[in-house]
């Protein structure tokens, strides 16, 4: 400023200047520092901003991995359909916004112009359904049944069709080889939810809003594996949504395949048998009903003794998990899950539970063993054991004298047991006992072979089963008390009756309670999924696996296999002698005790079963029926719901399965050629790198192949021709157990 | 200073080039700085005006390059409309006021009649065909500036007086006073704005009695809180202004202006994505990205650096410009180069401030930067008669 010349004007003016000079940088300066701020300051936050304004995603699908049996034959895989899809981006480019295209898609695909519009249009809080609720960038399906024909017409009339595509496209399937159909056990899909897309949001395998997801069984078990990783192509895009270039794009992974267990032969074998037992049981007179059976549910499980592998697990009543696919309709959904239903969703054989009846003696042995009594011990086998007024029976009355545990087990004699429990009741301080007194053997045993916990077995939503001991009844006790007390009666009904007892002392263990539970009935609950493992350790030597259903991961490319050891959940509590005992006793079950009637001609000498049968009692039902078993290498175990006996009810079909396995005939010879699995399938299926897997053809079931020539229908048909409805031999004899299990 | 070195010897013989280039030639006695920072920032804005274009099929004739040739044929005009002013002379248009003003008053209820056209809501232009159209609000600000400036140094210079006296100051801003009205009819919010500046800045160098600047201050508050509070402004730019005080109010409607040039220019960061590569920009994110909003294109694709060098030249010019102001012996020189500083310094700050979100949104151009020709063919005659002013001081010394 010193070199400002000489212009003789006033200093007002020129102080004026200066001011504006001042005023007009103190501007400037403002603008810089304001950039600064939004610039460097925050400029991350508006970096993130204009993504989110620019980027959109268009998602490809992966294509859902197969879920394998044993040897590679797909349960569920994905069928090729021809998805007819419109892409609004290229729609609304339109002067019509497409609406002309859509109506002239609409006459090929035979549907109502409203109803193609519909189904593009973007759902919002206004908007009824359908409309698509997915990406706006996404092509949109119109029609996943397009035919061959209706396709071509689209592609070659390409021009008459801009934005509307018709690409084949996988779509979930399960094809239930050889009849096997294994609903419960591979579960099904349906769309994600908004609550579970935010929620993983930020996980390593976050939703897309076309996703499906395994909800049940094996499709939700390894959803994760299944699903794969959806390829996202980014597009940039303009304020209208126009694209401008391809920012980034991410192939699809295809899902892994999820090889099982499951041998789809001996599912359907299992399948069939069990709907066939039930079948039967229909027709059984019963006694104490007064009516025939209604036997309305049933389980079998079938596992690898060794490893606790399932190679069938069936659940009835039972449904076709094709339903799911493609969306299920309202009624359909009415039909598995309304209130009227016989929710055939339900896996019984993880979620069903029941007292374990006579099944629950080994677990009551061990504990009699383990609480000092001699296995060789004399106990005496009345016909009834009274405690202070009240009788509990042997069945039918029957009576053996003193016997071993051995053979209590064997013929299944519930007064040696009522003796033991009850004698260890008394030791234990009786109804009032001290505290830390009472030792509990019976009740402790029954923990220690894994009862009422989950068995671990991967599968969702395993039910726990319940040891009624004193735990649980001080728990139940606080619970109810009110009520009992409020409906209880000293001299009502049998329920009030019994209202009125527990109100005044349903917190203790009763003499009654001990000596019931220790024969598996009252307030015990067991899956027949925990059964599988007992008498699986029992058959492999005193281990007990959590059951898988899972073998392998196989990648889809076949590179990558991931194998699922089996997992061990612990050691049965008992020595190798009881052990011992176990098996000459159960297999006493089926030469000579309550099973024998069954397995007349069985090839003992070849392949040692052993067993053991339950008759659980439900009050104001019928009996639940149970049989368990093994051999050396598997495990069998069959319930059926209001059926009777376990040998009754359950004999024919195990005998059944474990000929279809071993390739036993009615005769009990074996032919190898006709065994399904006489062994534990030990290899995996290959998985070619395009892949294809190289599986065996699955031919449906015949239940009448085993039958030997003497026995064939007279209008002679080849044992190995089509399948007939099943006429097992047993369904003309009086099926009748003659000893009560 | 730069540009007035003095040479070692001077030619004997003076040819054509030599007699432009000698020590007291007009060509060495040009603010050099002023006239390269305008340049500058017109090249700027240039490329500012392709990107923000070349993707805008709808408005570029569906050729890329239509608005860069535009702005570049716009400033090339404007360069020889500076040649013309300094040719002339400010003294010499200082006769030609009476005329120019004329013209302007003419021309600005040339757009008032069925002449003139609505661009944006606001009723300022007068189409000419052939995709030309003008904006004679910009004109109107060099005839106020000159019409003002003559009237309130005239007595001043001719040393009757020290300062301009009150019926003087009253003539002048009664002169004002018409134009003024014409462009709040349009209604055209930004351009009143600017000249109600200019006007301050005027009154301010001239040395008029304090009065009249504080009572055109508080004239301004006053005639703010009446227009607010008697509903004269209509609803869009009443719009504009709540959008400015809270742009995230509703980032759909109003707000979205000033929403999107903020994210564009804040994701610029310190070096931008590069020419061509914002992706705002590209993706015309940005309402009115080549002439109002066209700071955001240098904001996200020139990042900190590019946009700090625009308002940095446009620093310059101001700086060059108070020199000139200062300089100057006569009171007429000083007020029309004040008067310029106050137009460009208002009309850069609120241009500049919008697209922060520190100014409410009105639609105003970025001198030299903005598309525009009305506009940039006014400026260049600002720059012209700064020039003239600056050239011709040593002759009355």
């Amino acid at each position: 400023m010193s070199n400002i010349p000489e212009t003789g004007r006033t200093p007002r003016v020129q102080i004026r200047l200066v001011i504006i000079q001042v005023l007009v940088f103190s501007l400037l300066l403002t603008l810089g520092g304001r950039l600064w701020y939004l610039q460097i300051r925050n400029g991350q936050e508006y970096e993130d901003e204009a993504k989110n304004n620019h980027v959109q995603q268009v998602v490809q699908p992966a294509v859902r991995g197969s879920i394998l049996d044993a040897r590679g034959v797909p349960l569920a895989d994905n069928e090729t359909r021809l998805v007819v899809s419109a892409s609004r981006t290229d729609l609304s480019k339109m002067p019509d916004r497409g609406k002309a295209v859509l109506t002239r898609l609409a006459g090929v695909l035979g549907m109502k112009p409203q109803d193609v519009m519909d189904k593009v249009r973007l759902c919002d809080a206004k908007t009824p359904k359908p409309c698509w609720n997915g990406s706006p960038y996404q092509p949109i399906p119109v029609t996943d049944k397009a035919t061959t024909q209706q396709a071509l017409q689209i592609r070659e009339r390409s021009e008459d069709f801009p934005g509307v595509t018709a690409d084949p496209t996988a779509v979930r399937r399960y094809p239930a080889p050889g009849k096997s159909n294994t609903a419960q056990v591979l579960g099904y899909l349906s769309p994600v939810t908004d609550d579970e897309i935010t929620k993983a949001k930020d996980t390593d395998s976050p939703y897309l809003r076309s996703d499906q997801v395994g909800r049940s069984g094996v499709e939700r078990t390894y959803d994760k594996q299944l699903r794969g990783k959806a390829g996202v192509t980014r597009y940039e895009v303009d304020n209208l949504g126009r694209v401008i270039g391809q920012a980034q794009s991410d192939k699809a992974q295809p899902g892994a395949n999820v090889v099982t267990s499951i041998d789809a032969r001996v599912q359907a074998v299992a399948e069939y048998e069990l709907d066939y037992a039930m079948k039967e049981a229909r027709q059984q007179f019963d006694k104490i009903t007064n009516e025939n059976y209604k036997a309305d549910s049933g389980a079998v499980v079938v596992m690898e003794a060794k490893t606790g592998r399932i190679v069938a697990m069936a659940s009835a009543p039972t449904y076709d998990p094709n339903v799911w696919v493609g969306g299920i309709s309202g009624k359909d959904y009415q039909a598995l899950t309304g209130k009227d239903s016989d929710y055939p969703l339900l896996n019984r054989a993880i979620q069903g539970q029941a007292a374990p009846g006579s099944t629950f003696k080994v677990v009551s042995t061990a504990a009699a063993v383990e609480a000092g009594y001699k296995w060789d011990g004399g106990y005496p086998c009345t016909s009834s054991y009274s405690v202070g007024g009240q009788v509990f029976k042997n069945f039918e009355g029957e009576s053996f004298g003193p016997i071993s545990l051995g053979r209590a087990l064997e013929v299944s004699c519930d007064t040696v047991f009522y003796g033991l429990a009850d004698n260890e009741w008394k030791k234990d301080g009786g109804i009032n006992p001290k505290k830390g007194q009472p030792k509990d053997y019976f009740y402790k045993a029954a923990h220690q072979f894994g009862l009422g916990k989950v068995t671990g077995v991967d599968l969702p939503n395993e039910v726990t089963g319940r040891v009624p001991d004193r735990q649980w009844k001080e728990a139940l006790f606080a619970s109810m008390k009110d009520s009992w007390c409020k409906t209880g009666k000293k001299d009502g009904t049998y329920v009030e009756k019994i209202a009125y007892e527990n109100c005044l002392e349903g917190n203790k263990m009763r003499e009654g309670d001990s000596i019931n539970y220790s024969i598996g009935q009252g307030d015990t609950l067991v899956t027949p999924i925990q059964e599988a493992m007992i008498y699986g350790a029992i058959a492999n030597g005193g281990t007990m696996h959590a059951p898988t259903i899972g073998k392998a991961i196989i990648s889809a490319d076949g590179k990558s296999v991931q194998e699922i050891k089996p997992k061990v959940n612990g050691r049965l509590p008992v020595t190798q002698a009881t052990l011992d005992g176990f098996n000459k006793a159960l297999a006493g079950v089926v030469t000579s005790g309550t099973a024998a009637w069954k397995f007349q001609g069985w090839p003992q000498d070849k392949i040692e079963l052993h067993a053991k049968t339950g008759t659980a009692e439900v009050y104001g039902k019928q009996t639940t029926s149970w049989l368990a078993t093994y051999s050396k290498d598997y495990t069998v175990v069959m319930t059926i719901a209001q059926a009777g006996t376990g040998s009754g009810a359950s004999g024919e079909a195990v005998r059944k399965i474990y000929e279809a396995m071993y390739g036993i005939d009615d005769a009990g010879h074996q032919d190898l050629k006709r065994a399904m699995l006489p062994e534990p399938e030990q290899s995996l299926p290959k998985i070619q790198p395009d892949g294809s897997i190289d599986a065996p053809s699955v031919a449906a079931y015949d239940p009448n192949a085993g039958k030997t020539k003497d026995k064939q229908q007279p209008d002679g048909q080849q044992p190995n021709g089509q399948p007939q409805p099943a006429n097992s031999p047993a369904t003309n004899v009086d099926n009748r157990n003659p000893r009560r299990d | 200073m730069a540009g007035f070195s003095v040479p070692r010897y001077a030619p004997k013989e003076r040819g054509a080039f030599a007699k432009l280039t000698a020590r007291d030639s007009v060509v060495r006695r040009l603010d050099w700085p002023l006239l390269l920072a305008a340049l500058a920032l017109c090249f700027i804005g240039s490329l500012l005006v392709w990107s923000a274009t070349r993707n805008r099929t709808n408005i570029n004739q569906g050729d890329p390059y239509y608005f860069l040739i535009r702005h570049a044929m716009n400033a090339g005009i404007g360069l020889c409309l500076m040649v013309g002013t300094i040719w002339l002379g400010h003294r010499t248009l200082r006769g030609a006021v009476p005329i120019l003003y004329g013209l302007s008053i003419l021309l600005l209820l040339a757009v008032l009649s069925p002449l003139g056209a609505t661009v944006n809501g606001a009723h300022s232009w007068i189409v000419l065909g052939g995709g030309f159209s003008l904006q004679p609000s910009e004109f109107a600000k060099i005839a106020i500036i000159l019409c003002m400036a003559m009237l309130l140094a005239a007595r001043v210079d001719a040393g009757d007086q020290p300062h301009p006296d009150h019926r003087t100051v009253m003539k002048a801003l009664g002169l004002a006073t018409i134009p003024i009205g014409c462009i709040m009819l349009m209604p055209d919010l930004g351009s009143t704005m600017v000249i109600v500046v200019i006007i301050l800045g005027v009154l301010l160098s001239s040395g008029a009695s304090n009065r009249w600047i504080f009572g055109l201050l508080g004239a301004g508050v006053v005639g703010a809180v009446l227009v607010a509070a008697l509903g004269i402004l209509d609803k869009y730019q009443i719009n504009r202004f709540a959008a400015f005080a809270n742009p995230n109010l509703d980032p759909a409607g109003v707000g979205y202006n000033t929403g999107q040039a903020r994210i564009a220019i804040g994701s610029g960061g310190l070096t931008g994505t590069g020419l061509f590569k914002g992706s705002q920009t590209t993706g015309q994110f940005v309402p009115e990205q080549q002439t109002d909003f066209v700071f955001t294109v240098a904001g996200e694709e020139l990042g900190f650096v590019g946009a700090g060098l625009i308002i940095v030249l446009i620093g310059v010019i101001l700086w060059r410009a108070c020199r000139i102001a200062r300089e100057t012996t006569e009171l007429y020189g000083t007020i029309v180069a004040a008067g310029i500083i106050a137009w460009f310094a208002f009309q850069s700050f609120e241009n500049i401030g919008m697209t922060l979100g520190i100014m409410p949104v009105a639609g105003i151009p970025l001198p030299f930067v903005s598309y525009g020709g009305s506009s940039m063919f006014a400026v260049w005659v600002a720059i012209g008669l700064l020039q003239s002013i600056r050239v011709q001081r040593p002759i009355t010394a």
